[in-house]
């Protein structure tokens, strides 16, 4: 099963399985992991599911559309090289993707 | 569920399992709220998500799980009893707060606090035709699940009422390609939501995309033909053929078990900036809730009820936070947005009382933002497919920062680049 491995701004870990299909914030929220607000839902409007991708798995995730690409500009916390907002990243088969969540979502 | 709990057991009951209430009972437990809480809601379906109704899921982009909040494990692990298809009737409540609900089933649920996160229900159009199969509203998933399910048997759509849920089903219905028709009684779209120039771009963009809006327009009656729709008559004695209907004219909060239980309610029921109610220890949340103004620097008194996700989130957290005794007051930016087809509608704070506007336009990029200023403050801006705008204005809002209006108006300036905080002022 896809595995996401989300680690908060102190370190801690948790692994999610996770269901092809779904994206990667919708795996967060359902599942009660905190550090993601994702308060619109995943329709790309708010910026609080910003999450920063391992370097490594960064390169293997689809480019990002332009309004992604905006809505990080306004993201809490300052977006860096691997930022995502995760509502935009669906689960694939065999993902096993890591990523960190910021101190803050809004 | 006809099986009483001991009154010991009782703890938190949430009538209502929306996003209000979803939020509420995540909250508590998030600031360590030890007691039972009973998440309850009067619909057959798991607390779910309203906003994509009518438009991904309407579509066919997401599916009905993808609207679910929380796996069944979530709320096990976090001790929240959730109830589906229950309705409360009636309300026993004492003074302390506590009390017993009684629901249509029978079902006698006690508490030890209420909070009412109940909504509102679409307002009723009183019209001839409008019992006819076919004539829909669209308010919670079975309204949904009704419109979609007859979509694909359907070619001529018309949509009475030119808000939020108007014209984003109609936007929807015309990218999956029937005929829509949307009509308005005012003479513009959105006209309690937006501004004017937002109001008139929508208008452009909507015909544009092949939706024939009517405006000022005055429904007459729905015709029948046998026992189904057939078309709207108006006023002037057009018929438009319809063979689906759709009134998407407002919502009613429901505030007829608060009344019942003696809380001051006035559209909506009149909460505190810890959203307690009159009777200083129920809760109210969400649609429902009649509230202070949130609005950093909104006049002493002021009250607002929002019909928004981003209230029910950040109200919810404030009830929360008033519930564990750690009262928090309601502050913050409201927002809202609206994807309407491939356009993207974000609102940034309460143009209300605006004295000028700055138009930030970009036809190449499709992108358009309304700034609104009051005094010479930015109060407020409506940006289609402007995230970045949206973003720059709501923070500048919340910092209570300036962006100058006369260099907001060049669209190859960016907001952020030209705001100036108050520090710097």
């Amino acid at each position: 099963m896809p595995t996401i491995t989300y680690t908060d701004a102190t370190g801690a870990a948790r692994s999610v399985e996770a269901t092809v299909g779904d994206s990667v914030m919708e795996t967060a929220v359902r599942n009660g992991v905190p550090g993601i607000v994702a308060e619109c839902g995943g329709s790309l409007s708010c910026a609080t599911c910003h999450v920063f991708v391992d370097a490594d798995d960064f390169a293997s995730l689809p480019a990002m559309e332009e309004m992604e690409d905006e809505m990080l500009w306004g993201a809490a916390v300052d977006r860096q090289d691997t930022s995502r907002l995760c509502c935009q990243i669906k689960v694939t088969d065999g993902m096993d993707l890591h990523v960190t969540t910021p101190e803050t979502q809004v | 569920m006809s099986t009483p709990v001991s009154d010991n057991a009782a703890g938190l009951l949430i009538i209502g399992s929306s996003q209000a209430g979803v939020q509420l009972a995540v909250s508590l437990r998030a600031l360590g709220y030890e007691p039972p809480i009973t998440l309850l809601g009067d619909e057959n379906h798991r607390p779910y998500q309203r906003p994509a109704l009518s438009k991904e899921f309407l579509q066919g982009a997401i599916t009905k799980e993808s609207l679910i909040y929380r796996t069944q494990d979530y709320w096990d692990e976090h001790r929240i009893r959730v109830v589906r298809n229950e309705r409360i009737i009636r309300i026993d409540k004492r003074d302390d707060g506590s009390g017993v609900a009684h629901s249509m089933s029978g079902a006698e649920i006690p508490f030890d606090r209420l909070a009412l996160t109940v909504g509102a229900r679409a307002r009723r159009l009183l019209l001839e035709g409008v019992d006819l199969p076919g004539v829909l509203y669209l308010r919670n998933a079975d309204d949904a699940l009704e419109l979609k399910a007859r979509v694909p048997m359907v070619k001529d759509v018309v949509v009475i009422g030119g808000g939020f849920i108007g014209i984003e089903a109609a936007a929807s219905l015309n990218k999956m390609g029937r005929t829509v028709t949307l009509l308005e009684a005012g003479p513009r779209l959105v006209g309690r939501a937006v501004g004017e120039e937002t109001s008139a771009y929508l208008l452009a963009h909507h015909r544009e995309h092949g939706v024939d809006v009517v405006l000022d327009a005055e429904v007459r009656r729905i015709v029948g033909a046998g026992d189904r729709v057939a078309g709207v008559e108006l006023a002037d004695g057009r018929v438009i053929t319809a063979d689906l209907v759709l009134i998407g004219v407002g919502v009613i909060p429901n505030t007829e078990l608060a009344e019942s239980i003696g809380l001051a309610c006035d559209n909506g029921i009149r909460v505190d900036e810890h959203a307690l109610a009159s009777d200083g220890v129920t809760v109210a949340v969400g649609d429902v809730a009649n509230l202070p103004n949130p609005v950093p620097g909104a006049p002493v008194g002021d009250r607002i009820r929002f019909e928004s996700v981003n209230n029910a989130v950040e109200q919810a957290k404030v009830a929360a936070y008033a519930i564990v005794g750690r009262p928090e007051e309601y502050a913050g930016v409201p927002w809202f947005w609206s994807n309407q087809a491939d356009l993207k509608l974000q609102i940034a704070g309460l143009s209300a009382g605006h004295d000028r506007t700055v138009v930030r336009s970009d036809p190449a990029k499709g992108k358009h933002s309304v700034l609104y200023y009051r005094g010479g403050a930015i109060i407020a801006a409506d940006c289609v497919n402007a995230p970045l705008d949206f973003m720059a204005v709501k923070a500048a809002i919340a910092a209570g920062a300036a962006i100058p209006a006369d260099e907001a108006a060049d669209p190859a300036v960016q907001l952020k680049a030209i705001t100036i905080t108050r520090e710097q002022s």
